[in-house]
């Protein structure tokens, strides 16, 4: 089980922008990760609880997206969802697909710092203002 | 002040620019790296003794770095073929990762090396993610593991720029469907190359040594679609 060695690589990068930024705590961290990227959410959320404890990162909500493997192949023109386990192949001529265009994604997407007025131990929940 | 911020890192970037670094730093001195992964049991280390003896045999410098949870054993076994062998013991990780690569390296790796095989931890999911610096990454199956292996571990499969099938002798005996693995490989991987391979019998012989080789010699290595993110 790697997750916990993402967990902590994660963690590790929220924590490094939030101390370039003077932030005291964080809300949320919206990841993105692919079907085929070899990772399991729940595996992830759990270690993820377990990395923050005592950073800055503590108390935040882990949302995880999924993204589904599309390939394309470019003498069809066409993309296809490649399912699971992964069709590489295109299902109109047989060729192999020219690349995969998503499906292998394992990035922070965003992070939503909490408000520097709000006491973390009451939760609250202050409106975000986007920069 | 800023509230929302699209960060847009990739969480394994860290290990990935170790990985770079390790590989340019490696080939500046004449060093080429091949990962092996495969499922524990698939015969890595048997058939990096074979190809490590013919190294020497051949003259060509290799070294190899084995990696377990835990003994020594692997280490011993290769270390008979007479080549510079070190063990990474993970304590526990199931997987390596480039900087642990790099730091085993660090006052061990004869500066003469041309071929540093790195026997990674047996386990098809957690590695496939993890550069380790490599130039040539290679996937072991056996014929016992079943032809569907590669639809179970499409990261690992999908990622291997060479796949070689061991213990061939045992193929009827386990009636391993070649064809059918192949086909399922293909899916996954199309256009990488599947060799078979047997210590027992022979079979392949020189196979790894020879791509290991090739790429060292600056030769095309398999691209695969997997790895060739956003056509």
């Amino acid at each position: 089980m790697h997750e916990m060695s993402l967990a902590v690589a994660v963690v590790d990068q929220v924590e490094t922008a939030a101390k370039a930024r003077g932030v005291v705590g964080v809300r949320s961290i919206e990841l993105d990760v692919g079907e085929l990227a070899g990772v399991v959410a729940d595996a992830l959320a759990f270690c993820f609880e377990l990395a923050c404890a005592g950073t800055v990162v503590e108390g935040a909500e882990l949302i995880t997206r999924t993204v589904p493997g599309t390939a394309r192949c470019a003498a069809c023109a066409e993309d296809w969802a490649v399912g699971m386990p992964p069709r590489l192949l295109c299902p109109g001529c047989g060729a192999a697909a020219d690349g995969l265009v998503t499906g292998r994604e394992l990035q922070i997407r965003e992070v939503r710092w909490a408000d520097p007025g709000a006491p973390r131990e009451e939760h609250r929940q202050p409106i975000t203002e986007e920069s | 002040m800023c509230r929302a911020v699209d960060l847009q890192r990739a969480v394994l970037a860290k290990n990935e620019a170790a990985a770079h670094i390790l590989r340019t730093e490696l080939n500046a001195r004449g060093t080429t790296v091949i990962n092996l992964l495969s499922s524990p049991g698939s015969g890595k280390t048997a058939l990096l003794e074979r190809e490590l003896r013919l190294a020497g045999e051949r003259g060509v410098s290799a070294a190899a770095l084995t990696a377990d949870l835990a003994t020594e054993n692997d280490a011993r076994r290769l270390a008979r073929s007479g080549v510079p062998v070190k063990q990474v013991l993970t304590d526990g990780l199931c997987h390596l990762e480039a900087d642990m690569v790099a730091r085993h390296l660090h006052d061990w790796l004869p500066e003469s090396t041309r071929l540093l095989f790195v026997e990674n931890v047996g386990n098809l999911v957690c590695p496939a993610g993890y550069d380790l610096g490599e130039s040539l990454r290679v996937v072991l199956a056996s014929v016992t593991e079943g032809e569907d292996k590669p639809l179970k571990y499409p990261t690992a499969f999908g990622l291997a720029q060479l796949v070689i099938v061991t213990k061939t002798d045992m193929a009827e005996a386990a009636e391993f469907d070649e064809t059918a693995f192949r086909a399922n490989v293909q899916q996954v991987n199309p256009g990488v190359e599947v060799v078979l391979s047997s210590v027992r019998d022979g079979e392949g012989a020189g196979a790894l040594l020879d791509r290991a080789l090739a790429t060292a010699e600056g030769n095309r290595v398999h691209t695969p679609v997997m790895a060739q993110a956003g056509a």
